[in-house]
């Protein structure tokens, strides 16, 4: 089968767009646990994609394997149309895949820049360029209209959970990326801080990237999603344009598998 | 102090997102935990930030300084005027030398959340190696080929330490444990049947020199030249960073702050040469001038601050105490970075072990290295480093340092018997602690409650 046919094949409005990733196939166990069964998906690109699915659906499970953390045991993916295998996070970072886990994964007694550029910080000679990397930094939070910190030196401790959760998506999207995961964005956030997340999404999209949410928080899937794909004991069940759901399909699809709507 | 806040907010001109989302108390925890020094921009602004900040608990380098005054006050009194007599302070100054040097080889893996015990006999190793180097009949070899061989061994047993932590998952606690033990062994095997060995040599050029690291003395008026050059290099670098970086619209201290800072410094450096170079020699000979020791530390803590504020391996030491799992996620070598901290905290043990040579005029099986690793831990956290990781800074072993000396020398001086050296000593850091716990919780719900 070519490519041609399988975008023919694909399921939703794709149309003849190519997606951004497309997942074919992908199996995943751990000893006797299959997690993930013959799992198809489309990341379209420019595009925000919900992932939806109850605890134990698989969700995580799938996202390390587009992060390269977990390696599928069958399956196959295609980056802009071409076959790719990410055997770890380098690789995803290579193709420009990055994912914002639940943690965030920041260090709250580093400032913000230091926290943007850990681990790829630049150099001037042998001692780091502050003033370079301070100004990206700005640039970024301000390209993704992040204002509401008061110092882009305060360290991570002192903001606030939709401020540290925009940190992180900023410090995601700095490299080129095309391809930003959100695990859980909105979690643990309030009713404000929230928005503002989800507002950082949709200018996620506006700059051109595409996004994948994981969540199971139903008002943020029909908020910002212009695709959802629901998982359910680790088969997706069903994907395609937010407007073909309604909530009760989504939940029925969630903790049933199947949906009379 | 919520006026200070508001104050503040509106100087800022910004609408934190906290501040609508969550109720009012968090808010003010989360403003407060925000430097004054990167969002004041006025001297005036920074002062009312700081002292908003300071009477809700963060406290920075505040009670080390007070605690500093009331000691050098109270013993002052006790001893009628012999505590702060020129005399007697450069005294102190040489003595907390060693614990100064010795609470910056602490910060290094306590900034990773580490501790190291075996420091003080890395102490009394580097002393004892360096020491039967320039031994004539012995080796005799150049002073400072020994001081190179002496630090690399120091250094040495940092990286076995630091490999047993980081790469088989030992606790540090464990490993340097068992280190104090085996280099307590290894100096009394290097010192012998003789158990002492002696420098303090006038003839032997190589023991002359080490000796003369304490006590020898930078001329008076060299001393005053010095510190014009150090403090005129210190005021233009600081002021061209700060000044440039306001110019170019990145975060800097206002230009006050800047000067302030700039003042303290030279202050600082003008006291020190003064009371150095006053006259403390007995009525027929002149003894005058700053101790060699005193640039020594200043370029060793010169070097670790550039290493640990400017350079990629400080950022992931800083970023490894504070979030190892983002630190793994970032893609830094945890077990590589964690493995030099040991290994530069053993050189710099190895550099208190120098100094503290030079200062006995020798060395013996007396060393007390159980006690010294312990003044080098209070001196940092004194000075004001977390014990949990990621929060401290090489000056603050300086301070640390400092009222470990006040401490030892004061009571030295009234003859205080040393059992209550070793409590007074004992009480001091568990009131360090305790305010480092404690800050640390209060930043702690802070944080909680805001997210």
């Amino acid at each position: 089968m070519t490519l041609a046919d399988q975008a023919a094949s694909a399921p939703g409005d794709l149309g003849d767009q190519v997606p951004l990733l497309r997942l074919r196939g992908i199996d995943k166990h751990f000893g006797a646990v299959q997690a993930l069964y013959k799992v198809d998906l489309d990341l379209p690109p420019r595009e925000v994609t919900a992932l939806c699915g109850d605890n134990g659906a698989g969700k995580s499970v799938l996202t390390r394997c587009i992060a390269g953390i977990h390696q599928a045991d069958h399956g196959e993916m295609f980056w802009e149309g071409r076959h790719v295998n990410i055997r770890g996070p380098r690789d995803a970072a290579a193709l420009g895949i990055e994912v914002v886990y639940q943690d965030l994964a920041l260090a709250d007694n580093l400032d913000i820049v230091q926290n943007m550029f850990l681990g790829r910080e630049r150099m001037h000679r042998i001692f780091l360029d502050e003033d370079s990397m301070e100004r990206a930094a700005s640039e970024t939070l301000a390209g993704l209209g992040v204002t509401t910190v008061r110092s882009i030196r305060q360290p991570v401790a002192s903001l606030s959970g939709g401020q540290r959760q925009a940190v992180a998506v900023a410090k995601a999207v700095m490299w080129n990326s095309k391809l930003v995961v959100l695990d859980e964005p909105t979690a643990a956030l309030g009713v404000v801080q929230t928005r503002m997340v989800l507002d950082l999404v949709r200018r996620l999209k506006d700059h051109g990237l595409a996004v994948m949410v994981i969540t199971h928080n139903l008002n943020d899937v029909f908020e910002v999603a212009d695709r959802i794909a629901v998982l359910h004991l680790g088969r997706k069940v069903a994907e395609g344009p937010a407007a073909q759901f309604d909530r009760q399909s989504v939940v029925d699809y969630m903790t049933t598998g199947s949906s009379d709507r | 102090m919520a006026q200070a806040e508001e104050e503040l907010r509106k100087g800022s001109g910004e609408v934190s997102v906290a501040a609508a989302a969550a109720p009012v108390d968090p808010t003010a925890a989360a403003v407060d935990a925000v430097p004054p020094e990167i969002v004041a921009e006025t001297l005036g602004e920074y002062l009312r930030a700081w002292f908003s900040r300071v009477t809700s608990g963060a406290t920075g380098a505040l009670p080390v300084v007070l605690g500093l005054v009331v000691i050098a006050v109270a013993f002052e009194i006790w001893t009628q005027g012999l505590f702060l007599s020129p005399g007697n302070l450069v005294n102190l100054f040489i003595e907390s030398m060693v614990f100064m040097t010795l609470g910056m080889a602490e910060i290094f893996v306590l900034l990773l959340g580490e501790i190291d015990l075996s420091a003080g006999y890395v102490l009394a190793v580097g002393a004892a190696i360096a020491g039967i180097l320039v031994q004539k009949p012995g080796p005799d070899w150049p002073w400072w080929l020994a001081i190179i061989v002496a630090l690399v061994c120091c250094g040495v047993t940092g990286a076995v330490w630091g490999t047993l932590v980081s790469r088989l998952h030992l606790p540090s606690f464990v490993v340097t444990l068992a280190g104090l033990l085996i280099m307590w062994g290894v100096m009394l095997v290097i010192l012998g049947n003789a158990g002492a060995i002696s420098i303090s040599s006038r003839i032997l050029v190589n023991q002359h020199v080490l000796y003369e690291f304490v006590w020898g003395n930078i001329p008076p008026l060299a001393g005053w030249i010095a510190l014009a050059v150090v403090a005129g290099i210190f005021s233009v670098t600081l002021w061209t960073r700060d000044a440039g970086r306001r110019r170019r619209g990145l975060v800097a201290p206002p230009a006050g702050l800047t000067a302030l800072k700039i003042g303290f410094f030279v202050a600082a450096g003008i006291a020190v040469v003064a009371i150095c170079n006053v006259n403390r020699g007995a009525v027929t000979q002149v003894v005058e001038g700053v101790p060699w020791v005193v640039p020594i530390v200043f370029v060793v803590l010169l070097i670790w601050v550039f290493l640990l504020q400017r350079t990629k391996f400080g950022r992931y030491v800083y970023a490894i105490g504070g979030n190892p799992d983002a630190a793994r996620r970032a893609g830094i070598s945890l077990p590589s970075v964690r493995t030099w901290a040991f290994v530069l905290a053993g050189v710099t043990a190895g550099i208190s072990g120098i100094l503290y040579l030079s200062w006995q005029g020798g060395t013996s099986t007396n060393v007390n290295g159980g006690q010294y690793v312990l003044y080098g831990v209070a001196a940092a956290v004194i000075g004001g480093t977390s014990l949990f990781g990621g929060r401290g800074k090489v000056a603050q072993a300086v301070l640390g340092g400092l009222v470990i000396g006040a401490i030892y020398n004061g009571l030295y001086l009234q003859a205080v018997q040393v059992q209550w050296q070793l409590i007074a000593t004992g009480l001091v850091l568990v009131g360090a602690v305790l305010i480092d716990t404690l800050s640390r919780r209060g930043s702690l719900s802070g944080s909680s409650a805001r997210i």
